[in-house]
């Protein structure tokens, strides 16, 4: 499946708990998909493919957002608690932190709404845990 | 090759092509190259495997043949023996003889078979590896090279279409103020379902002349009431 056989499908599909997805597709110099889901009032999470990974990331904060004197701190509050979160971990993308789950292209769909929607539910706690971080 | 070691270096160097500056174009097809070498590699130790394998079973099949007609001969000598034919058996035994140095050739040569086919495993094991390895390498790279580029894809669309990805701060004030202002409206839906949902039901009972007991007495009493002046 590519970027526009997953949008298609994301925006027809349903979960056991209602939600929905809105869909736009990004193109430049490598596809990108901008997932949203109606229902849960969220961050967008971006999908884009390699040859053998699907990746979803969700763009947390920049470098410039953190509190100076905590950044540190943060960190490793980053690197303590990043196994504890359900298949998300936490990575930095040139200035800007993210959280990201990446899977196998042979995943199924189910798997990857589970990804989307979880990656949601973690988005909200990481950035209300970390809220004394930033600025 | 350790990919991973010139990502560190790359990003150390804050460089802005990564994937470029960990394996630059001819490194990349050199790489690609050597990644399709295994995979010929592996197609020909595939090939070599098969024949070898058809050989080695080809060699037990006449073990097994050139047994059975030794047991056959050996049975001719003892009855040839039984018989008194001495020179009969003599030539016989010649012949089991002929098939014993053939069938230790065909020994041979099946033991040579294995022991190629098992080397042959090996080898194919090895390219496996190696090839699992260079593309797990080359995923690295690719991967994060993609990431970069769908990084600038989405800011450069943030840019075009004049918004900006809001801080995390913002994003979660937002956030938090969209769901309060959805578990507002559906408590709101909820107690205005209710109150309809009340109202209809009660009418509905008042149409059917339920739940009002005293006037369903009453209605009752006359009804009586009518029947006994009758």
């Amino acid at each position: 499946m590519n970027i526009e056989d997953y949008a298609i499908r994301l925006s027809q599909y349903r979960t056991q708990e209602g939600y929905t997805f809105d869909c736009q597709t990004i193109s430049g110099e490598v596809d990108v998909l901008q997932v949203e889901m109606n229902e849960f009032e969220c961050f967008p999470v971006f999908l884009t493919k390699t040859n053998n990974q699907i990746l979803c990331i969700v763009y947390l904060w920049s470098e410039d957002e953190i509190k100076t004197d905590k950044r540190v701190e943060m960190l490793e509050m980053m690197l303590d608690t990043s196994i504890s979160i359900p298949l998300s971990a936490y990575a930095r993308v040139g200035n800007r932190f993210v959280i990201y789950g990446a899977l196998s292209v042979s995943s199924s769909l189910d798997k990857v709404v589970e990804e989307i929607v979880t990656l949601n539910e973690n988005a909200i706690d990481v950035i209300t845990a970390m809220e004394d971080f930033l600025k | 090759m350790n990919i991973l070691k010139k990502i560190m270096t790359a990003i150390r160097g804050g460089s802005r092509e990564l994937g470029e500056a960990i394996i630059d174009s001819q490194g990349a097809r050199i790489f690609e190259q050597e990644i399709e070498d295994a995979k010929e590699g592996l197609k020909n130790a595939k090939h070599d495997l098969t024949q070898v394998m058809a050989k080695e079973m080809q060699a037990s099949r006449k073990i097994d043949i050139l047994q059975k007609d030794i047991e056959k001969n050996e049975s001719f000598i003892n009855d040839a023996l039984e018989k008194n034919e001495e020179a009969l058996a003599l030539e016989i035994a010649g012949k089991v003889s002929e098939l014993e140095a053939d069938k230790s050739m065909q020994v041979e040569a099946q033991r040579s078979y294995a022991s190629h086919i098992a080397k042959l495993k090996g080898l194919m094991e090895k390219a496996e590896r190696q090839l699992k390895d260079y593309e797990r390498q080359l995923t690295m790279v690719k991967t994060t090279e993609n990431v970069r580029k769908a990084t600038a894809t989405i800011t450069d669309n943030f840019g075009t279409t004049n918004s900006t990805l809001l801080s995390a701060k913002e994003s979660l004030e937002r956030i938090k103020q969209k769901q309060q202002d959805f578990d507002d409206r559906n408590l709101a839906a909820e107690k205005l379902d209710n109150e309809t949902n009340g109202k209809n039901l009660s009418d509905k009972m008042k149409d059917a002349g339920i739940g009002d007991k005293e006037s369903g007495a009453q209605a009752v009493l006359a009804r009586l009431k009518a029947k006994q002046k009758t």
